[in-house]
């Protein structure tokens, strides 16, 4: 029942920000901030229910009996962590549209919370059907964040992203329809239960197709290569709450797609696409960081800077081992919060000068003492900086990756570089040198007030606590990956069998 | 043949829509008055919807050899009167203005309610004829209306006669295919048209027999503007009275194809290859034709046009579904989405309607430029309708869309389903452009204000936005209630 009221939470508390916008402008804000909060605390009576790999707060109600379909809700380890990442993120954003959003407050905290509560339908539904019904929820709200809130091309931004998801997503819906229509002829009833679903057998052709339907569109959310041009755009274009959303939660559910659906639900079609996707992955780390070193507008950077990490994340998921595994949720966790904290910067940088043009930047580190601390810092974490999350989410997906594909692992290796490079050269351009100024108006070019201290301090203590003491984190998510691994496992074995 | 009482009962609702229309229009002969007219006639409908529902539980019936009065017919009975009495309450606004007779308006609505009434129950293609008749009558009617007005701003007459002229030339078509059936069948009820060699009077062979089904699949096709059939579609929408529009584009469309799926199936026409042919490439062709000349669209009334074009084509892959797929998932899909194309058709066209009238309709996308943040509760029922054409989540069009994808999946139809997904993918783009259009910020002047609207109005759109949420979140009693009368089709 706790789930359902996590999700219920936020649901209310965006109609009621809407609606407090009426009493005062800042009140919506401040509901926002109560919801999410509420939810954040609620969310630690799930702490330590994971150990075990069993399933915990799960409900389950009918809801369209004719086809099977159920509201299905339950928690692992996994899905845990992404839930506290996901309340972590919302109070970030929160702070990150504390100053930033004048105008129709009260829509704005409504599209951010319900945007919020779609995704922990997607971490929480194990129903197919409710998990669908969830993934596309959360696109309307993130839509809109966009069209209205956003910058110079809003609309073409915002339009590509709903598309791209959209016409992927149905292309999901198809597969889960089949997969569910096999589950009635192979097993006389329909469903769309994830546990029921599991025993379909989903060998051959038509098992290909399907996981290709639901890979394309986890991909597509990821993103990879070559699905990823949604998010520069998106990212360039969205307000900086929009931005943390997008990079530091909505991306996670293609990630967790892929590891709670596509390769258990289609264990030998997954292990046959894996070399590919390992290889899409390796082109989408190397590509993207090249890509990023090419750009001028410092969000898109940091947009292909984050495709680049999440190709990690695929690559971990496809090397389907334990150790993999855990690299690609560590790289999640702490790519989330980098990421987050990366657009945060961009964000308050453009809000204070309005420009994203880096060719016009330069020398801010006289300026902005503060922010060039805390640039520094997040810019060294995402290029893998042992000590930080970063590092231990790569190098053990790195690690787990050598052990199924040697060739892509180290090619996907050589991103680590770039990666250093680019943020460096980030740092370089915008914080070192001499100041100069001739393009903008410098009068706003304020330090990180204690607000905005506070939001990149949490961050901060994040990133150190995963980098320092990772075993927290993996001994949450450890039980639930080896419930998934032992449930593809008779495959792996028999597809090993046939290759000797 | 005898009429008894228990089939005059049974008739009720269509007695009722009749009643409803002579007494209005011995009411206006007495005395001209435009809202008592409107509320007889909106009485009038309520009441046979009321009278079709009461009667639906365990009525199985035919009622002389040209109407089934079954519940699957008494439910359409139900959705077609209730949708008329919503376009009753949403014209009475819009003609209040008027600078000409607007009483008689009212008649014509309600005859063509009689024909659709009629359409929804037959079985038999006299009853079809008839009924269709009846209502295109007075759909040219009501498409004209606006004609004698100094200030309509559009070209009712043009329309008008378009409308007149393609529609009697398709029903010709329809009426050479029906007789054709007729000469090889010997009935004019709806009945199967394979394995005929042994009863059929002269066996004029599998030929004649596709000739004849191709006769009426156009003329349909025609009626309910498939492509390559829907050229009068955009003229016609544009150029009416926008409660016209309303009507032609829901019950017109709907009334019809309740028609071609009785037909379908009681003539298993499916099971000839090349009507299957046909109809397939006749729905991917809607489906693509539909969206792409949607895409340009600035008039909000040919946009629409163009994607009900599209939603014609994928309700025609349930059908052809309905051949493959074991059961009745296939009628099943179909009756939903007829019904979700009816709320979210109605709605769009309410809102549109309530912020015109006669004199000057609001149909340009433009019009709409700013309206989320001068009247939020009229474009969020606006956004939600338009989501809900696109089948998005939390709407009674994602339902529907699933129900499609789930038929023709059981049927393995997978270009249709690929030809769905790249319309719906195309789709998406106009639906949104009319939303980001409403967020933009408001012009500071030339736009509508809302003194026009009436409650009545009001209430009606607000019914079926509820109806599109609750259906889109909850719609699990209404599955069981589609799937119980499809079991009579």
């Amino acid at each position: 029942m706790i789930l359902v009221t996590l999700i219920a939470v936020l649901f209310v508390g965006g109609l009621v920000a809407w609606f407090s916008e009426r009493i005062s402008p800042t009140m919506p804000r401040m509901v926002a901030l109560i919801a999410v909060i509420l939810d954040l605390l609620l969310m630690f009576s799930l702490l330590g229910a994971g150990d075990t790999g069993a399933r915990v707060a799960t409900f389950e109600a009918d809801w369209i009996p004719r086809f099977g379909i159920s509201f299905y809700f339950a928690a692992d380890g996994l899905s845990i962590l992404l839930l506290m990442l996901t309340a972590f993120l919302g109070v970030i954003a929160i702070g990150a549209a504390w100053g930033e959003i004048k105008e129709r407050s009260g829509f704005f905290y409504f599209n951010l919370l319900w945007t919020l509560a779609g995704v922990l339908g997607v971490f929480t539904a194990l129903d197919l059907f409710l998990f669908f019904f969830f993934w596309e929820v959360m696109l309307i709200p993130m839509y809109l964040i966009i069209a209205i809130w956003g910058h110079e091309n809003k609309h073409y931004a915002a339009m590509k992203f709903f598309i791209f998801t959209q016409v992927t997503g149905m292309l999901m819906l198809i597969s889960i329809l089949v997969l569910a229509y096999l589950h009635y002829v192979q097993k006389g009833s329909l469903s769309f239960n994830y546990h029921d679903l599991l025993t379909v057998s989903t060998s051959g052709s038509i098992g290909m197709w399907m996981m290709l339907g639901f890979f394309l569109s986890f991909a597509t959310k990821l993103p990879s290569v070559p699905f990823h041009s949604w998010l520069p755009d998106a990212h360039s274009q969205a307000p900086t709450a929009g931005s943390v959303i997008l990079a530091g939660i909505l991306l996670k559910t293609g990630a967790y797609g892929l590891i709670r659906f596509t390769v258990p639900l289609f264990p030998e079609a997954s292990m046959a696409f894996a070399p590919y996707a390992m290889a899409l992955a390796a082109i989408s780390i190397l590509y993207c960081a090249k890509v990023a070193f090419a750009q001028t507008d410092i969000k898109r950077l940091i947009a292909y800077t984050s495709v680049s990490h999440m190709g990690f994340v695929t690559l971990g998921i496809y090397a389907w081992n334990e150790q993999a595994l855990q690299g690609a949720i560590m790289t999640m966790l702490a790519h989330g919060l980098s990421a987050a904290a990366l657009f945060m910067l961009a964000g308050g940088l453009q809000h204070r000068i309005h420009t994203r043009d880096m060719s016009q930047m330069g020398g801010f580190w006289a300026r902005v003492p503060r922010m060039t601390a805390v640039a520094i810092f997040f810019s060294v974490a995402a290029l893998g900086m042992p000590g930080l999350g970063n590092f231990i989410g790569e190098f053990l997906a790195l690690i787990g990756a050598f052990q199924a594909n040697i060739t892509m692992t180290v090619l996907a290796a050589f991103g680590l570089i770039l990666a250093s490079v680019y943020s460096l050269w980030v740092l370089q351009k915008v914080f070192q040198g001499e100041y100069r100024n001739t393009d903008f108006d410098d009068s706003h070019l304020t330090d990180l007030n204690r607000r905005e201290m506070t939001y990149f301090a949490l961050m901060m203590l994040g990133l150190i606590w995963m980098g320092m003491y990772p075993q927290s984190f993996l001994d949450m998510s450890e039980p639930a990956l080896t419930q998934l691994l032992t449930s593809t496992q008779g495959v792996a074995v028999a597809l090993l069998q046939g290759a000797l | 043949m005898t009429i008894t009482a228990a089939d005059i009962y049974l008739l009720l609702p269509l007695l009722l829509v009749t009643g409803t229309v002579v007494v209005a229009m011995t009411a206006i002969g007495i005395k001209r008055d435009y809202t008592s007219a409107a509320i007889i006639t909106i009485t009038g409908l309520l009441l046979s919807a009321i009278a079709a529902a009461v009667l639906m539980p365990g009525t199985n019936q035919q009622v002389t050899p040209l109407l089934i009065i079954d519940q699957y017919s008494l439910f359409f009975t139900v959705v077609t009167c209730a949708s008329a009495m919503f376009i009753a309450i949403l014209s009475y606004p819009y003609l209040l203005a008027l600078d000409d007779n607007r009483e008689e308006y009212y008649l014509l609505l309600g005859v063509a309610s009689v024909g659709a009434v009629v359409m929804v129950s037959s079985n038999h293609f006299v009853s079809a004829i008839l009924g269709l008749e009846t209502m295109s009558m007075s759909l040219y009617g009501m498409v004209a209306y606006t004609v004698h007005s100094k200030s309509a701003a559009q070209h009712p007459l043009e329309a008008s006669v378009k409308y007149l002229v393609l529609s009697a030339a398709a029903s010709g078509i329809l009426l050479f295919g029906m007789a054709l059936v007729y000469a090889q069948t010997g009935t004019l009820a709806f009945s199967s048209l394979i394995d005929l060699s042994d009863s059929s009077p002269g066996d004029l062979g599998n030929g004649f027999t596709v000739l004849a089904l191709l006769m009426i699949t156009a003329g349909i096709g025609f009626k309910l503007s498939l492509a390559p059939f829907h050229i009068w579609t955009p003229d016609v929408y544009e150029g009416s009275p926008l409660p016209a529009t309303t009507y032609l584009a829901t019950i017109g469309k709907v009334a019809m194809f309740v028609i071609l799926l009785r037909f379908m199936e009681a003539s298993e026409a499916l099971a000839f290859e090349g009507i299957l042919t046909v109809l397939s490439l006749i729905a991917v062709a809607s489906i693509l034709a539909g969206n792409l000349l949607a895409l340009m669209q600035e008039n909000l009334k040919r946009l629409l046009a163009y994607s009900s074009i599209a939603h014609m084509g994928y309700i025609l892959i349930a059908i052809i579904a309905s051949y493959y797929a074991e059961g009745r998932i296939g009628i099943e899909a179909v009756t939903f989405y007829l019904l979700a194309y009816l709320i979210m058709s109605l709605g769009t066209f309410g809102v549109a309607s309530m912020v015109s009238d006669s004199s000057k309709e609001y149909d340009s996308v433009d019009d709409y430029k700013g309206l989320f943040w001068r009247q939020p509760v009229l474009a969020a029922i606006f956004t939600a309708m338009m989501l809900s054409l696109a089948g998005i989540p939390l709407t009674v069009g994602f339902i529907g869309k699933f129900y499609l994808f789930f038929a023709g999946v059981e049927g393995a139809l997978w270009m249709l389903l690929a030809a769905m997904v790249i319309g719906s993918g195309i789709g998406l783009y106009y639906y949104l452009r009319v939303i980001y259009r409403m967020l933009e910020p408001a012009p500071e002047s030339g736009a509508f204000n809302r003194s026009e609207q009436t409650a009545s109005a009001f209430a009606v759109v607000s019914v079926l936005f509820v109806l599109l949420l609750v259906l889109g979140v909850y719609p699990a009693p209404v599955i069981d209630l589609i799937e119980a009368i499809s079991a009579y089709i």
